[in-house]
């Protein structure tokens, strides 16, 4: 039992990696504003959110399991709100990148 | 080489970094800037010495610790102050040309 | 602790990084945000060097408020037409006294002696009297506490600074800019949300911060961060300065600390010496009214000086 959770972890985990590894290519590499935005949401969204499901079933209580959970809801929240504020500056000013 | 020296380094070379900014950079905000990298150097310097210190069963000396704590909420004060002194300049500067109102 | 190094070799090369991308940035809002991303990575070199607490007031003061409160002075600045850089001697010369800087204190570091100076020992032997778990907790509060009031007076003092830049007329009013460009959607909708989470995860930073990482600072600057969040989308206002209520809660922290201290002199040994028997629970409230004044203090250095003719 405790092999398949640490199986799981560690893909659930490494595919985390992977989708922040993409969003920052993506962040170092795309031409405008939007798109770049676009690579970013797939690290906060996925990226974190992957590493916090591998990292749940280690976590030792269902209260420190929460408390991930909470971390990557705050993040997902904050990084919504931020995304819009960057893209309606970014459509503001214009497709200047 | 330790971890602590090698983070000790890292904060000789910040220092450096903030050094060069602070006297060179030609804004007046990014000179500030710079004084927070400088600062963020000098801080690292203490946190190694208190590492360093470890024992009686913490992980570091808490007294360098502490004395971090005070001196990154000092440093802040006197950001706000310096970058509050900026913007009233700003507005002092404009004063002479009567149309033109304080920018919200 | 295989993969320490790893994380030690990427912070190492990454912080410089970052501060260089924030000197050298042609724009000055990327340069920013590579500055709050240098007080995020600055925190996790704490948490490297085992000291959480500074990690925390790193994370939340140097990155997270001095972040907002040039970013915001960034979008009010008219920046001046690009002078000419100074020529390169200059440069050069600046560059080898900076060198000569960092070369000095790297041989200061590496020359250290060994064993290191430490004054954890007597900290740790005092803990237990002052009924405190976080040995800085007891250093801030109790063995070095005159720094830590000198340090809040300071606070006070540079909120008087600020407040002193008012132009003629609009003494009294209330502090920064009238209207706020981030007043939409979705950061009115992050404002609402975030505060009632914020303001709990404050008040157990700064509660929290007798026995384990925590305390006044860290507590403080998460509540002035849910407060300038909800500036930042025009949901409150500041409270004029000439108000009674503000400029008392202002004062409450260090004034609580004072007269504590000289309590001192009657009920125990001397100045900023506490009774033996109520140590812990003077220290308790003299932190909770220093969490208080510190979370008032810091969104008022952020707010700035009244700039519109206040209205009687």
């Amino acid at each position: 039992m405790s092999a398949v959770l640490d199986l799981f972890s560690v893909l659930a985990v490494l595919g985390g990696c992977f989708f922040f590894v993409a969003g920052t290519l993506g962040l170092l590499r795309f031409p405008d504003t939007l798109s770049r935005l676009h690579a970013l949401t797939k690290a906060d969204n996925l990226g974190l959110g992957l590493i916090v499901l591998g990292l749940l079933p280690r976590a030792g209580s269902v209260l420190g399991g929460l408390k991930l959970v909470l971390a990557w809801a705050l993040v997902l929240l904050a990084g919504a709100a931020v995304s819009q504020v960057i893209a309606r500056l970014a459509r503001r000013e214009g497709s200047a990148p | 080489m330790s971890t602590a020296s090698a983070y000790g380094l890292l904060g000789a070379v910040l220092v450096g970094l903030g050094l060069y900014g602070v006297v060179l950079q030609a804004e007046p905000l990014r000179r500030i800037l710079a004084f927070n990298l400088l600062g963020g150097g000098i801080f690292l310097l203490f946190g190694v010495m208190a590492r360093r210190g470890a024992g009686a069963g913490f992980s570091g000396d808490p007294v360098p610790q502490a004395i971090v704590i005070t001196g990154i909420v000092v440093a802040f004060a006197a950001t706000a102050l310096a970058v509050h002194l900026l913007l009233r300049l700003q507005v002092a500067r404009d004063v002479p040309a009567p149309p033109e109102e304080p920018r919200a | 602790m295989s993969g320490a190094w790893l994380l030690d070799g990427v912070l190492l090369l990454a912080v410089p990084a970052i501060a260089l991308a924030s000197l050298l940035s042609r724009r000055i809002l990327p340069a920013l945000a590579a500055f709050v991303a240098y007080g995020l990575l600055l925190a996790l070199v704490w948490m490297r060097l085992g000291a959480p607490d500074v990690a925390l007031t790193e994370a939340a003061v140097g990155g997270g408020v001095t972040g907002v409160l040039l970013i915001g002075a960034a979008a009010r600045l008219r920046m001046p037409e690009a002078e000419a850089p100074p020529g390169w001697p200059l440069r050069l010369l600046t560059a080898l006294l900076s060198l000569g800087i960092t070369a000095g204190l790297a041989v200061a570091v590496l020359a250290l002696p060994e064993p290191a100076p430490s004054l954890a020992p007597q900290a740790a032997a005092q803990l237990a009297a002052t009924q405190l778990g976080n040995p800085v907790a007891g250093v801030l509060l109790a063995f070095r506490a005159i720094d830590t009031l000198l340090e809040a007076v300071v606070l006070v003092i540079a909120v008087i600074g600020i407040w002193g830049m008012a132009p003629d007329g609009a003494w009294g009013g209330r502090p920064g800019p009238e209207q706020l460009r981030l007043a939409e959607g979705p950061v009115v909708l992050l404002a609402m949300l975030l505060p009632p989470i914020g303001i709990v995860f404050g008040i157990y930073l700064a509660w929290v911060g007798a026995d384990a990482p925590g305390g006044a600072f860290q507590g403080g600057s998460i509540l002035a961060a849910m407060w300038i969040l909800a500036w930042l989308a025009g949901l409150v206002r500041p409270p004029r300065i000439d108000s009674l209520a503000l400029r008392l809660l202002v004062v409450a922290g260090p004034a609580l600390f004072m007269l504590v201290g000289l309590a001192g002199f009657v009920v125990a040994d001397g100045f900023m010496a506490y009774p033996a028997a109520w140590t812990k629970p003077v220290i308790l409230l003299v932190e909770a009214a220093l969490t208080l004044s510190i979370a008032v203090a810091l969104c008022l250095l952020v707010a700035g000086w009244p700039m519109r003719r206040a209205r009687a």
